[in-house]
This record gives C-alpha cells, structure tokens and sequence, in this order.
C-alpha cells in the first residue's frame, strides 16, 4: 500500500533530523515495517522517492540488516538468543520447545500468522540467560517449560502490547541486573516498540 | 573486596526512578555540564580527560584523550555514541541506557563542549528497544530543560542529539561500519586508511566516536578531576570498569570494580562461584572475539595489560565462565556461529572461512568428525588469520574475521583431547 499524507509528513520529520537525507533510511524503514509488518515493494518505492536513492539502493540497505524484515512476520516475532551465554545455559531446550508449540523451523511463519520463529545471535542478556525476544521485548531466565507457558499465553490471550515487565515476571527467572524501575512501556507490532521524537505519532 | 561505585552509584541508590531527570538532578546531576560552561575552558576539559588516563571501554581500549586530541578542525564535527553494544557475553552498556540515560547524555554535553560539536547520534541496536525508549525520554526530558537544542546552559552554544536504531548487525559495532550504518549504508567496515573517524568519519566530516561507559565516565571525572581517576584501579587501566559476568555461575550480573583483582577473585567474589559447586573448565576473559582462558589460569589480574600479556584480552569486560561438564565443541561452535552469521561478507576469508569453521564443527560435534578435521579447521583459521598469532594477523578489512579463529585456536591448544575424542581413530594399516 502506498503511503499516505500523515506517514509521509512523519517520514519528513524524521528527514529533518539528519545532516544527509540519506541517514533516515533506517528509521524509514522501520515506518514501514510497523505499518506493513515487513518491507513491501510500495514502501520501497516511496522511501527511494522521500530519500532521492534508488529502489535498488534500499533494497540492498534493507537486506544487509536482520531486523528488517523482507516477508511479512506473525503477530508475534519470538526471538530464541543462541549466543554462548545462552547455548551453555541450555537455550537449545528451549528452542526445540518453541518449536514443537509452534510447528515452525527457524525464519518461519505459521499459516494463522500468530507466530513467527527466530533464533538470533546474542540480544545482551547474558545475565539471564537462557533469553527470548518477543517483538523485540526481552525476558530473561526463560526455562524450557517457562518457554512453553509463555507461547500457549500468546496463542490463548492475544495480547494486542507486548510488556516486557509483565512477560518477565510471569515467564521469566534469572534477571542480567535488577530492572528495578517499573515500566509499562511495551510494542504492539514486529517493530521495535520505539519513536522518534520530533514526529508527530504519539505512543 | 567490593564494587567501587562510580557510574553505578546513582542507579544503585535510586533504584526506583534513577532514569528521570529531576532524581538525576537532585543528586549532583548535570553538575559537570554547568561547571565546564562556567569555566568555559574547552582545552583543559581535554587535559582532564588525558590525565584521567581513561582507555576505551568499547573494546580496543583506546586511550580516550588521545582519541579527543585527534579531532580535525572543521565548520562541521561530530559525536557518535556507540551504544551498539552487541559481543556477545556483554550487557554492560545496556544497564547505562536503561536505568542512568541522564549520565550519558551530561557526558555527551561535556565531550561536545570540548570539542566544539553540535550535533550527536546515539547508535542504539535495534535489539535494544527498551533501553531505546529510556534514552529517548531522557533526550526529551533534556530538550525541555534547555540542556540540549539553541543555547544550552545559556552558554550561546548549540546542541542536538539524535537517537538512531541500529536493525540487527553486529558489525556495526566497528567504528566504520557504525558510520556507513548510520549514513544510510550497508553496515560494512570501510577500507583503511583513513584510519580515524576523527579525521573522517561520519559524512567524511572529523566525528568521534565513543563507547556508552566511556562517555558516562566523563561527568565523574569533570565533577571530580582527572587526578582522582587515575588514582583509582592500575597503571594503564584507572578508573573503574564495569564487567559483565554470565555463564556457569550462581549469581551473575554487571559488577563495577577497579581493574586489577584476579579473575578467580572476581568469579568467587561476585559469581558466589561455580553452580552446583563444579569447577571452571574455561573462561572467556573479554567477549566472545577473546581467546580462552583455562580453569589453571584464574589468577590471571583483570587488567587489559595483564590480560594482553596472557595472550588474550579484556575486550569489551565480558567475562563468561564455563563449568567442568561444558561441551567445548559446542561452545566453540556457537562462537564460530555466531561470527559466521554476522560476517558483513565483503572479505572472502571471513566470509567463506567463517562458514567452513562452522560446518566443520557442527560434523565434529555431531560424531560425524573426520580424522583430518583438525588440520583442516587450523588450515581454516590460518587463511583467515596467518601464523594464529595473538595479536592476530589481518587477511580482512576488519578484526570479526579473525575474531571467529580466537575459540578454534583456545579449542586447540588446551582441549585437543576433548576434539580427538569426538573424531574417528587413525586406522593403521600394520596395527598389532
């Protein structure tokens, strides 16, 4: 879907804020990503024309990058860390768990769109490890069993915003440092749940 | 032995709202800020810095005045915040952001201050969405209070800062990749020379670019002196360090120490020692590019001289223990996988070398190991990395591909037996 007005006056904004137009391709296609759930070929058509680059040249950006998604995600992206800290600390149970819920090998999508499975190299939470990302959202000290609960939670309640405070203290264990300050703050797409400021989308 | 708190002491004793900039304020925040534009001495805040002696804390250990010293002139300069934290074993930059963004931002104004810039960029990874969120508060909370945009402190000067969100690519914890990054490029290390961003960097324009820890030192030592910095820790690594400790141990987690007590010291102190009491078969010193450490060799001081002269080192403060019962091999290869994976793929050796390390560890470890994997796997390593050496020798733009060869050559040299068991005997032809 081509872009309109309201995404484009963002997109502007976010422009705004670089010396060269071209630093906001990356914020740029994170826009598209929360609205498309993936880079589709219409955003890769209105970035080029935003930016002044060519198709091709974004394409080539997005590609490089993990986090951009070429194919449209589930609901829920959970991301598996099989880093050394978490191999070691037995991420591999909890991989093949997910797995087993889901039906899915690694980069695959399931046929309702609810989930798609990750395993991704090390996401910084060593301390807790074994850790999973949901939409981007951490929790750590995720046992094989734990991994289990909190996939059938995903299925069963739908949550529309992934909390990671919330998921934490209901499937997680083993925290990297005390987290200490209560945060609601959370994502509601396979986007990283963050936004720039000086654009006009509130949270 | 205990913590010597420094960069965490505010957090600690907040831990409630440490983030918010009023309880910033109300312990001694953005003190450093006021004084540097009170004195309005750009040069001596450089000095300070010099004489803390501070070293990078990103991983090269670069010394950070020396850094500053290097800026080109020009109309235009810039600060780049490496907050791309991403080797693995390391989540020490990740507590900075979440719980004290305000300190990093003061640091980011004093730094600007004495290097004359006017615009920064935090390079957050993608992964880290949260600690994001928390940066971008405290930027606005900053915006609002006049200490970033027109005029700050009502000093004439001016100050933006923009949070930009890394996509997924360890590599662009490599200086050059991180600007190509944020330009709006595919993350790949540039060809050197030039060899400093501080000449060109980002936009081909003088940028400095500097780790979360090490901006976050700069208030303390501007509130305090460089002096007083020095004196804390070791000759070649003052100050405090903050570690980050995973793996095989009880209680793990990010400790804030001098450099200079032991590793074992280090593990029992803080760790509480090996789960289910187990003794340490190996550990990682430094992040995952660092070479392996032994059980025998825990008493091996936590400084980056000491750990240089052992033959690996203290990398980006991740030290990640592993118990008598880990299966070398597979931590090996998780290593190996995770380079093989991040490889930018511009420089064959790393990026065929990295791929071939890995199928030919994931045989070994499955039981489908050849008798010749050995030679093959050295062979591997020293087409990317000639001769194994420590430091090793480059074949490639940038150090991941080496860094890929550090578990092989650990996994070698110590732990052989535990490969050759997993291989096929050498059949002999006159056996008895």
């Amino acid at each position: 879907m081509s872009w309109d007005s309201k995404l484009i006056d963002r997109a502007k904004e976010i422009i705004e804020l670089y010396p060269q137009k071209r630093s906001a391709l990356g914020p740029l296609l994170y826009l598209a990503q929360e609205k498309e759930g993936y880079i589709d070929d219409d955003s890769v058509v209105e970035i080029s024309k935003l930016i002044g680059i060519t198709e091709v040249q974004v394409r080539s950006v997005a590609s490089f990058y993990t986090m951009y998604k070429q194919e449209p995600s589930g609901k829920y992206l959970l991301s598996v860390c099989k880093s050394i800290s978490c191999e070691i600390n037995n991420s591999k149970e909890v991989i093949d768990n997910i797995k087993e819920f889901t039906g899915l090998a690694n980069n695959e999508t399931d046929i309702e769109s609810t989930f798609t499975f990750e395993e991704v190299e090390c996401i910084g939470a060593c301390g807790g490890a074994p850790a999973v990302q949901i939409n981007y959202e951490t929790v750590e000290g995720v046992t094989p069993t734990k991994a289990l609960e909190l996939c059938k939670y995903l299925k069963e309640e739908v949550p529309e915003v992934i909390v990671a405070d919330e998921l934490q203290d209901k499937f997680g264990g083993t925290k990297s440092f005390d987290w200490a300050i209560e945060d609601n703050s959370g994502t509601s797409s396979t986007a990283p749940g963050f936004q720039i400021i000086g654009t006009s989308e509130e949270k | 032995m205990k913590e010597t708190l420094l960069l965490t002491k505010h957090m600690r004793e907040n831990p409630e709202n440490s983030h918010l900039i009023d309880v910033y304020e109300k312990n001694n925040g953005y003190s450093a800020a006021r004084k540097v534009f009170k004195e309005n001495n750009p040069g001596d805040v450089i000095e300070e810095i010099k004489t803390s002696n501070i070293r990078g804390r990103g991983g090269a250990g670069f010394p950070t005045g020396v850094k500053w010293g290097f800026l080109a002139e020009d109309e235009e300069r810039y600060l780049v915040i490496n907050a791309d934290e991403s080797e693995p074993g390391t989540f020490k930059d990740r507590i900075l952001l979440e719980r004290d963004p305000h300190q990093l931002i003061e640091g980011i104004i004093v730094t600007s201050f004495a290097s004359n810039i006017s615009k920064a960029f935090i390079y957050i990874r993608g992964e880290y969405a949260k600690p994001a969120r928390r940066v971008q508060d405290a930027v606005e909370q900053a915006y609002e209070k006049g200490y970033l945009g027109k005029n700050i402190f009502d000093s004439g000067k001016d100050l933006d800062v923009v949070v930009h969100l890394g996509a997924g690519a360890y590599i662009c914890g490599e200086e050059t990749a991180l600007l190509n990054s944020l330009e709006g490029r595919r993350g790949e290390p540039r060809l050197k020379p030039p060899y400093f961003p501080a000449v060109k960097g980002l936009y081909n324009k003088p940028t400095l670019v500097n780790n979360v820890e090490t901006i976050s030192s700069v208030p303390w030592i501007i509130n305090n002196s460089g002096k007083d910095y020095a004196k804390l820790g070791v000759e070649g690594s003052t100050g405090t360090r903050i570690f980050s400790l995973s793996g095989h141990v009880n209680t793990p987690g990010n400790f804030e120490i001098e450099m200079g007590c032991s590793f074992g010291e280090f593990i029992d102190n803080f760790g509480n020692g090996i789960k289910e009491n187990k003794s340490v078969k190996a550990y990682i010193p430094g992040g995952a590019s660092a070479p392996w450490f032994t059980g025998e060799q825990l008493d091996i001081k936590m400084t980056i001289d000491d750990v240089a002269n052992a033959g690996s080192m203290l990398g980006s403060g991740a030290v990640v223990v592993m118990d008598e019962d880990t299966n070398l091999v597979l931590a090996a290869k998780s290593i190996v996988s995770f380079f093989a994976h991040e490889s930018c793929g511009q420089c064959t050796p790393c990026r065929e070398g990295t791929t071939w390390l890995e199928m030919i560890l994931e045989r070994i470890a499955s039981g489908r190991g050849r008798t010749s994997d050995i030679d093959l796997l050295l062979d591997v390593c020293d087409n990317i990395s000639p001769g194994l050496a420590w430091p090793p020798q480059m074949t490639t733009i940038c150090p991941l591909g080496p860094s890929a060869v550090s578990p092989i050559t650990s996994l070698m040299g110590s732990f052989r037996e535990e490969v050759e068991s997993l291989l096929p005997k050498k059949v002999l032809i006159n056996n008895e």
